[in-house]
């Protein structure tokens, strides 16, 4: 064995930059990342519908959840105002879809791959228009203004009843028709086993585009901007093109997970993008992990399970109540499990999800010793 | 003119309580350079625990201890979640009060029940009418306690040890520890006042009608008064409070005919704008002074 090839099957040794930064760096992560897609393809024909439309609104949420890590866990940005560029992404991607007879504005554009990128774009636009304010802006500053927008967001969606339904009433969602199949319809595969592979083959394209844009040039200067914009600036990273970016690739992403975010349920309010979504997000990204693609997944599965686990609960503590009247219900108990994951993650785990399989897999791979 | 001068003295009722929990996050900020995203869920329970108290001793007395216990909840929270994060970066401490607000005000919400409840106030919607000027008792009240708290506070921080040791944290966290000032029970002392302080705006936003569930929503709404005043200045929290509050009620008063689409320049809107009017000042100032009207440029090194 020639000394060339133990050193490349030594762990963790890169003999250069390029494979450093690969996209699978390791054969295993190759392996591994190969064999959970395979198993995520298969689960429509193992796992049930009920669960299947859960794991489903996790992708979706997923693709949202990368796009906040983007501006908030590679550039550093804090945006509690992500709820509003989901909503723009979700009442744009209808609007184009929508019947243009119907009582809410519509456009008739069908065409899937349309509407999803008009709801991208029109949320990366409603992010060009923000970011000027906001690259000014640091710190906590910036977590009140984009907090203002979500209540903006909320007041305009509530007040612009031709495109939105208005207040109480709402507006369908985008149909989702692939090869004119409307895939919210059983047929040979139900509808939830057809959308969770609409969802799974989505998430895939835009977590790899993601992966790739912070292995770029354009990552290494979020991260640049995220540690000490005005070190950056020295450097000749401009801090403010950067944070547009940021904020126009994160509303892009938050723009898409609106599209498709209501496809399931036909139909959604302006009360759904209120601060509560904006908080669900900054969970997925702390519980998942900051300034990880694969933990924004993990976190926003765990998100998106939450409602489920907590009705699971009252199985078991049968003091919850299902009733929304009682105290305590299952919707609190819900809202207490966000919030106290959030405590408890940043206190004890502030990786996230990540940095407990991490934390898992140093333990085995440097088995039987402790590091 | 009348309806003018109803809508400021609105303005300056609603401009206190803003006033209040805005001096709640100015405190709390300067003491540890973070914004506390608890305040609002310090808000609604120091209402809700009022509106618990004041059928057995009555308001005055469920008003106290309702703001006694308020702020020593808040001295809870901050030793067990704040304390052991101290000195990590102030974004993650931020991000644990946003998730402390959502336990703390779910689980006060939670005693809200079905039935409506009061706080149990001795003004209600009681008012006086001076020359066609609209002048609510509870505004009145509010402002009375606005001005009795600030005084309160000027003399805390001019005149007591603690008060000069906060004043000294402020400025320069190590100096002052290396003078013998104990910087944890600076901030213990902070929050314990910034929960108090939202316990008391909790309970005069309150007065009137009956406690909604929505109600913590007014400290946030203290946001964009902090930002318009400056992060780190009192003065200008409390400034801040009067111009959001009165520019609140103006939009409020003078909704319709602004916006009705006689205005040329102006767009139609049927909801009225006053509920975001102050984020929508926050921004317009954000864009002209990026500190705030008050506040202090930050210099940065590299």
């Amino acid at each position: 064995m020639s000394t060339r090839t133990i050193l490349q099957s030594r762990p963790e040794l890169y003999t250069g930059y390029g494979r450093e930064m690969g996209l699978f760096n390791t054969r295993a992560k190759w392996i591994g990342v190969l064999a959970l897609v395979a198993v995520a393809a298969a689960l429509p024909m193992l796992v049930a519908d009920d669960l299947l439309r859960i794991l489903g609104t996790g992708m979706v949420l997923a693709i949202g959840a990368i796009g906040l890590n983007l501006v908030t866990g590679y550039a550093g940005q804090i945006s509690l105002g992500h709820a509003f560029f989901v909503g723009v992404g979700a009442y744009a991607s209808s609007a184009v879809a929508g019947d243009p007879e119907g009582r809410t504005l519509g456009f008739g554009v069908t065409f899937m791959p349309a509407w999803i990128l008009a709801g991208g774009l029109a949320a990366a636009l409603c992010g060009v228009i923000v970011a000027p304010l906001a690259t000014r802006l640091r710190g906590l500053y910036l977590a009140i203004v984009t907090l203002g927008l979500v209540f903006i967001g909320t007041y305009i969606f509530n007040a612009w009843s031709d495109l939105t339904g208005g207040p109480g009433v709402g507006r369908e969602a985008a149909r989702p028709i692939l090869l004119g199949d409307d895939l919210t319809r059983d047929s040979s595969y139900t509808s939830e086993q057809k959308l969770y592979w609409l969802f799974l083959v989505l998430l895939l394209v835009f977590a790899l585009l993601a992966r790739n844009l912070v292995r770029s040039q354009v990552g290494r200067a979020f991260a640049a901007v995220r540690d000490r914009d005005v070190a950056a600036g020295v450097m000749g990273v401009n801090p403010s093109r950067y944070k547009l970016i940021a904020f126009t690739v994160s509303s892009f992403y938050a723009g898409v997970c609106g599209s498709l975010l209501y496809v399931a349920n036909r139909h959604f309010g302006a009360e759904q993008f209120g601060l509560l979504l904006s908080i669900q997000f900054v969970a997925m990204v702390l519980i998942g992990g900051a300034a990880t693609i694969s933990g924004s997944i993990m976190g926003a599965m765990l998100i998106a399970a939450l409602p489920r686990i907590s009705s699971e609960l009252t199985n078991y503590a049968t003091f919850i109540s299902t009733s929304p009247v009682e105290h305590p219900n299952v919707f609190e108990t819900e809202a207490v499990m966000y919030g106290a994951l959030i405590v408890a993650f940043l206190l004890f785990e502030p990786r996230g999800l990540f940095g407990l399989w991490h934390r898992i897999r140093t333990y085995w791979k440097s088995f039987p010793f402790s590091y | 003119m009348s309806e003018f001068l109803t809508a400021v003295v609105v303005g300056l009722g609603s401009g206190s309580i803003y006033a209040l929990v805005a001096l709640g996050f100015v405190i709390i900020y300067k003491s540890m350079g973070v914004i506390s995203f608890a305040q609002p869920a310090f808000l609604l329970s120091g209402a809700v625990l009022v509106s618990l108290l004041s059928p057995s001793i009555g308001f005055w007395g469920a008003l106290a201890v309702g703001v006694v216990g308020i702020a020593v909840l808040a001295l809870g929270v901050e030793r067990v979640a704040i304390r052991p994060m101290v000195g990590k970066a102030v974004f993650v401490i931020a991000i644990i009060t946003i998730g402390i607000d959502i336990v703390v005000r779910t689980v006060a919400g939670a005693f809200l029940g079905v039935n409506p409840r009061y706080v149990g106030d001795p003004w209600g919607l009681g008012s006086w009418t001076v020359g066609g000027v609209v002048i609510q008792h509870r505004h009145v009240a509010a402002l009375a306690t606005a001005a009795v708290v600030m005084l309160a506070l000027f003399l805390f921080f001019r005149f007591t040890p603690i008060g000069l040791a906060m004043r000294a944290a402020s400025l320069d966290q190590e100096a002052a520890m290396a003078q013998g000032v104990n910087v944890g029970t600076v901030f213990a002392v902070s929050w314990a006042l910034a929960g108090g302080l939202a316990a008391l705006a909790g309970v005069f936003a309150a007065t009137g009608e009956p406690i909604s569930n929505t109600l913590w929503i007014v400290a946030l709404v203290a946001l964009p008064v902090i930002i318009l005043g400056g992060l780190d200045s009192l003065g200008g929290a409390v400034l801040g409070g009067f111009i959001i509050g009165i520019a609140q009620a103006l939009v409020s008063t003078y909704h319709r005919d602004l916006f009705s689409g006689d205005v040329a320049f102006l767009p139609e809107l049927t909801n009225n704008l006053g509920p975001v009017t102050p984020f929508i000042v926050m921004f317009l100032v954000l864009m002209v002074r990026p500190y705030g009207l008050f506040g202090t440029k930050e210099v940065e090194r590299v």
